[in-house]
């Protein structure tokens, strides 16, 4: 059983259908106490990273996920809800973030924004168990305007994607898992990825 | 960067895909819901379904065409067609669509566009342009291509992205169904006037137009309908002739 987020920040019914189609059980979670008893979390999401913070914490839910991951529990954050995992961005000065990963979020500078389409997710100096069996390169689609910059690490593994810039496209550590792309939106590739996640 | 986004494009009405030449002429090409699952399985990068009907019969019978889809289908789903309140973007999205492709009712009402786009994000709202070529220019019409709004197309373009518009559909009905190839100048113009991505839509006839809407037109999309319902080129194909020239695709 996984339970998916429910904070207001847009659609939830094809993370859900995603879900289902590999033989997972689902159930929203939108109260602190469903998010305490929560064996399994997506936090999808899109939309504004200063509306959704805000809107977590006017529900009194956004400290509750910070003990979520203080208990290294599994987690699986989608677009917006990999970036919530940063410091803050540069979409909501002055609003911070769970801070689990250090600096901001950017606005892309060059080229279309958003950024819409599928783009190529390459391994950031070693394979990442959430691409067990996904071919090295294959493409995920993105929707974004804010990215993650590329940062030094020891203990994140990474994955990365280039447009015009090169930005986080995936992370994980332990229980901690994040993307910045729709796997739910991706195809098979996506598909196989949350099978990889349901693994871990 | 990205891949080139190779988009069916599923008319629909009364829970058939049609499509129309010119608008009109409407030619049966199948089961919206079977004709999904296999542009989905070739490689699909997107779907769109236009619900030509716009009754309120057709609508519903929409909703479930998209709410069936969208079980056995993992990319992108646009809808269109009709579209003119919140309460109809809340219903498609609801359905499964994940962006929504809006063009009489943005017109007449350009707010539609800035309450869907503050309500559920510029991601999900697609502006649909139908353009025809005036003296001057390009003017947007509204009502399926029969009303001329008077409105110059670079200018709502414009408006609409400042509006909260996160995609642009831009359609030539000089070139729809016609099979003589995208109206370039119109889609390049349409590209360098607004910072988002636009799709190019409407006469496609073979591959060697749809490359030139991604390199003169400067398109990041393309829309094909009877390019691909009459057999005539598999999205396989069409990827491989576009990779040989030098563009990347999705496999």
């Amino acid at each position: 059983m996984v339970s998916i987020f429910d904070y207001d920040a847009g659609n939830l019914k094809s993370v859900v259908k995603a879900f289902h189609h590999i033989g997972v059980e689902t159930k929203i979670a939108s109260t602190g106490s469903d998010l305490v008893k929560a064996d399994r979390l997506v936090v999808p999401g899109v939309g504004a990273f200063g509306a959704a913070v805000s809107r977590m914490k006017d529900r009194g839910v956004f400290g509750v996920l910070a003990e979520y991951f203080l208990k290294d529990r599994p987690f699986l954050g989608i677009c917006l809800g990999m970036q919530l995992l940063a410091e803050g961005s540069e979409e909501a000065p002055g609003q911070s973030g769970y801070a689990i990963l250090g600096g901001q979020c950017r606005r892309f500078m060059n080229g279309k924004v958003p950024h819409i389409g599928w783009n190529r997710v390459d391994d950031w100096r070693r394979r990442m168990l959430l691409f067990d069996g996904i071919d090295a390169g294959a493409c995920f689609y993105f929707v974004h305007s804010y990215y993650m910059p590329v940062f030094e690490t020891d203990c994140w593994d990474l994955a990365t994607t280039d447009y015009h810039t090169r930005f986080v496209s995936a992370i994980q550590k332990g229980n901690l898992s994040a993307v910045q792309f729709h796997p739910e939106k991706s195809g098979e590739a996506g598909l196989n990825l949350l099978r990889n996640w349901m693994r871990r | 960067m990205n891949t080139v986004r190779i988009i069916p494009c599923l008319d629909v009405d009364g829970g058939r895909v049609v499509k129309g030449v010119r608008f009109s002429d409407l030619k049966d090409a199948g089961d919206p819901v079977r004709l999904a699952r296999r542009y989905y399985h070739e490689g699909a990068d997107e779907l769109a379904f236009l619900d030509i009907g716009a009754t309120p019969n057709s609508r519903n019978t929409m909703l479930k065409v998209v709410e069936a889809v969208s079980e056995a289908v993992f990319v992108p789903l646009t809808v269109g067609g009709g579209v003119r309140s919140i309460e109809d973007i809340r219903n498609l999205l609801g359905a499964g669509a994940d962006k929504v492709a809006i063009c009489t009712a943005a017109l007449n009402d350009p707010g539609l566009v800035a309450r869907g786009a503050t309500r559920f994000g510029s991601q999900c709202i697609v502006l649909s342009v139908d353009a025809k070529r005036t003296a001057g220019g390009w003017n947007a019409f509204s009502g399926g291509g029969r009303h001329d709004s008077g409105r110059d197309v670079l200018d709502w373009v414009q408006e609409a992205v400042k509006l909260g518009a996160g995609e642009i559909l831009i359609n030539s009905i000089d070139r729809d169904g016609t099979h003589s190839g995208y109206d370039l100048t119109l889609t390049r113009a349409v590209s360098r006037s607004v910072p988002v991505p636009v799709i190019a839509s409407g006469g496609a006839g073979n591959v060697s137009d749809l490359l030139a809407a991604l390199r003169e037109g400067e398109a990041e999309a393309v829309l094909l309908a009877s390019i691909l319902h009459s057999g005539r080129y598999s999205i396989k194909t069409i990827k491989q002739i576009i990779e040989c020239a030098g563009r990347w695709v999705r496999w």
